[in-house]
């Protein structure tokens, strides 16, 4: 009796996952494999798609330089997009962290507001203020003084990487945020007695201990920009393809779904073992800090 | 000479008042404590020392010199935090050495003041160990090293032994205390813990509600509390309501049927505090029921019925017949160890 009692113990926990063990498995993990397969599938102008096994599109990824070249700019607006986040981002949380209660939840607000609203409005955002060589961002800027002449933002990489940190923002700054919570409230001052002056107290007290949360923010950001398909798709256009409008074009627009498939695969598993490496790395990195 | 002087410092956060008219002269080598309940502004007069805080009022001195004028980066004070605020991403020794660091100290000087550091406080071998893989009280010692490294001109306690478990604080105070006498460092302690302050202190400085309710050595405070808060704060005491007598001769002081010749000076209605351990059972004195006898080992609680209200009484336990739950005693002492106050 009791070990039938004991079996349907064993058995509670399964049973009681199930429903969302069953969604994780029928809308990502079967979709996943699907497409996994699709990409080793053969596909013709005419013939559609042949369900047979064959590495012709990996073959064709690996070959032309065309794909390589978009995975590369699709890594380097990625990276910059980090960078730029990591360097707005980590001392915006931090002088956001020194703000009186009630302006702190105020600016924590203004830098949240971004996620309540679309990526797409926001982007089209983006592209009214970069709107060609008559864009009110040159017209600042030139009237400003900083630039002679106008610089392109629509269709190029600078404009994309501008609008991706903007919409990457508050991963970033909840991240440092929340690295910066864990601090000492005496740590600044246990320095300063000890004769440190407020430039050692950040680089050598603040930043060691708030860099797991920039990197942790940064494989976000990072993840999150390598495969963002809204801001790309309205900055850059047909004109400037990343990896993410490239799977979307071949699907759409070409039909071929098996390269498609294939150019998500690739992106899927890079970035896999991007956030995953990095992840190890920091870990070990810091492992006195995480404790 | 005064080393270390406050004068009338007070602290304003808006509208309330946090320290009111501190002075306090400090001389050099002494350990003092600022002792009293949470919320009594010992932290806040601490803080002020240290420069985190700019007082509202008032003068704080170092050997004649403004504190007050200088930063709190060149104060060259030692201050040990309540969360001990050890730097996590540093190992135990580039912990201590940060001070050294920032006062330019050659390397080959640094490496050896920290080993003499953590060797004075007992933590020789664990230079490379990162603070969150040690004990509560190795962090402790990290921390006390950390500041005493630099040979501060005053050491700061911020509630350095709160954190502590009741073991470990016993065996932590002692070490404190001959470590502050070996290298005699003036030494400030914020505490709220009475047995602490008057296992430590030359002196002790009893707070509450931002005023300084008593100056004196833990004896003076324990033995001649200025006020009932002192008397309260610092052990378990007896207060009764007594009356003078001023008609008799010699004028006396009567609590219920307990009687003594009146001191100089008060009349009329006063209260008389007396320590649980000074209260003997004797033949006369005070009625009293034991209501509940409680060992202690080295010694025995007693709660009474009194007829001036409830009463503790502690003797020792040197083998002697002692009385019984229920049984009725009369509880007496000697005028010397009572404090009489004026009032009820």
């Amino acid at each position: 009796m009791s070990m039938a009692a004991d079996e349907r113990n064993a058995r509670a926990p399964w049973a009681l996952t199930a429903p969302a063990l069953m969604l994780f498995v029928g809308v990502l993990l079967i979709p996943l494999a699907m497409t996994v397969m699709l990409s080793f599938h053969d596909w013709g102008q005419y013939k559609g798609i042949e369900p047979v096994f064959i590495l012709k599109n990996w073959h064709e990824i690996a070959t032309d330089p065309y794909y390589a070249e978009m995975f590369w700019r699709t890594f380097r607006i990625a990276i910059l997009t980090t960078l730029l986040t990591a360097l707005l981002g980590a001392p915006e949380a931090y002088i956001l962290n020194r703000m009186d209660g009630r302006w702190k939840s105020f600016f924590l607000l203004v830098i949240l507001g971004p996620l309540l609203i679309s990526v797409v409005a926001r982007t089209l955002g983006w592209a009214l203020l970069f709107g060609g060589n008559n864009g009110l961002v040159n017209k600042l800027l030139m009237s400003a003084g900083v630039i002679r002449s106008p610089i392109p933002f629509m269709f190029t990489e600078t404009g994309m990487v501008i609008a991706l940190a903007h919409v990457m923002m508050p991963f970033m700054v909840l991240s440092v945020w929340a690295a910066l919570q864990r601090l000492d409230p005496q740590i600044e001052n246990a320095a300063m007695s000890l004769g440190a002056g407020p430039v050692t107290i950040i680089r050598r007290i603040i930043m060691p201990q708030i860099m797991p949360g920039v990197l942790s923010g940064a494989i976000i950001v990072f993840s999150l920009s390598a495969s963002a398909f809204a801001t790309p798709a309205i900055i850059g256009g047909r004109r400037l393809k990343v990896a993410a409008t490239l799977a979307y074009d071949e699907f759409l627009n070409t039909l071929n779904w098996p390269l498609g498939a294939a150019v998500a695969t690739l992106l899927l598993v890079a970035l896999v073992l991007i956030v995953v490496g990095s992840n190890a790395l920091i870990e070990r990195r810091y492992a006195e800090v995480f404790r | 000479m005064a080393y270390l002087e406050l004068e009338g410092v007070a602290k304003q956060f808006g509208a309330q008042t946090v320290v009111d008219d501190f002075s306090l002269s400090v001389g050099k080598g002494e350990f003092i404590s600022f002792l009293g309940p949470s919320g009594c502004g010992k932290t806040t007069t601490l803080q002020m020392i240290a420069g985190f805080l700019d007082p509202t009022r008032g003068a704080i001195r170092l050997e004649g010199k403004d504190l007050t004028a200088i930063h709190p980066a060149k104060r060259g004070l030692g201050i040990v935090f309540q969360s001990y605020a050890l730097f996590p991403h540093m190992t135990a020794a580039e912990n201590v050495a940060f001070g050294l660091e920032m006062r330019n100290v050659p390397r080959a000087e640094r490496a050896e003041r920290v080993r003499d550091a953590l060797a004075m406080v007992g933590l020789a071998g664990y230079e490379d160990r990162h603070p969150r893989r040690m004990s509560g009280g190795q962090q402790q010692r990290v921390a006390l090293a950390r500041a005493l490294v630099i040979k501060p001109s005053v050491l700061l306690l911020d509630e350095p032994l709160s954190n502590l478990d009741a073991k470990l604080r016993e065996g932590m105070q002692i070490e404190l205390r001959q470590i502050q006498r070996t290298i005699g460092t003036t030494t400030i302690l914020v505490t709220h813990d009475q047995n602490e302050a008057m296992s430590l202190s030359d002196r002790i400085v009893v707070m509450s509600q931002g005023k300084i309710e008593q100056i004196g050595t833990p004896q003076e405070t324990y033995e001649k509390p200025a006020s009932a808060f002192v008397s309260q704060f610092l052990g378990k005491t007896n207060d009764f309501a007594a009356t003078i007598d001023r008609a008799a001769t010699p004028a006396r002081v009567i609590a219920g049927s307990w009687s003594a010749p009146a001191p100089v000076g008060l009349s009329g209605p006063v209260t008389v505090s007396i320590r649980p351990e000074r209260i003997g059972f004797g033949d006369a004195g005070l009625n009293a029921t034991i209501v509940t006898r409680i060992f202690q080992g080295n010694h025995w609680l007693f709660q009474c019925d009194s007829e001036c209200g409830p009463a503790i009484v502690i003797r020792q336990n040197d083998g002697e017949r002692q009385p019984a739950e229920g049984e009725a005693v009369h509880l007496a002492w000697r005028p010397e160890d009572m404090s009489v106050r004026g009032g009820v």
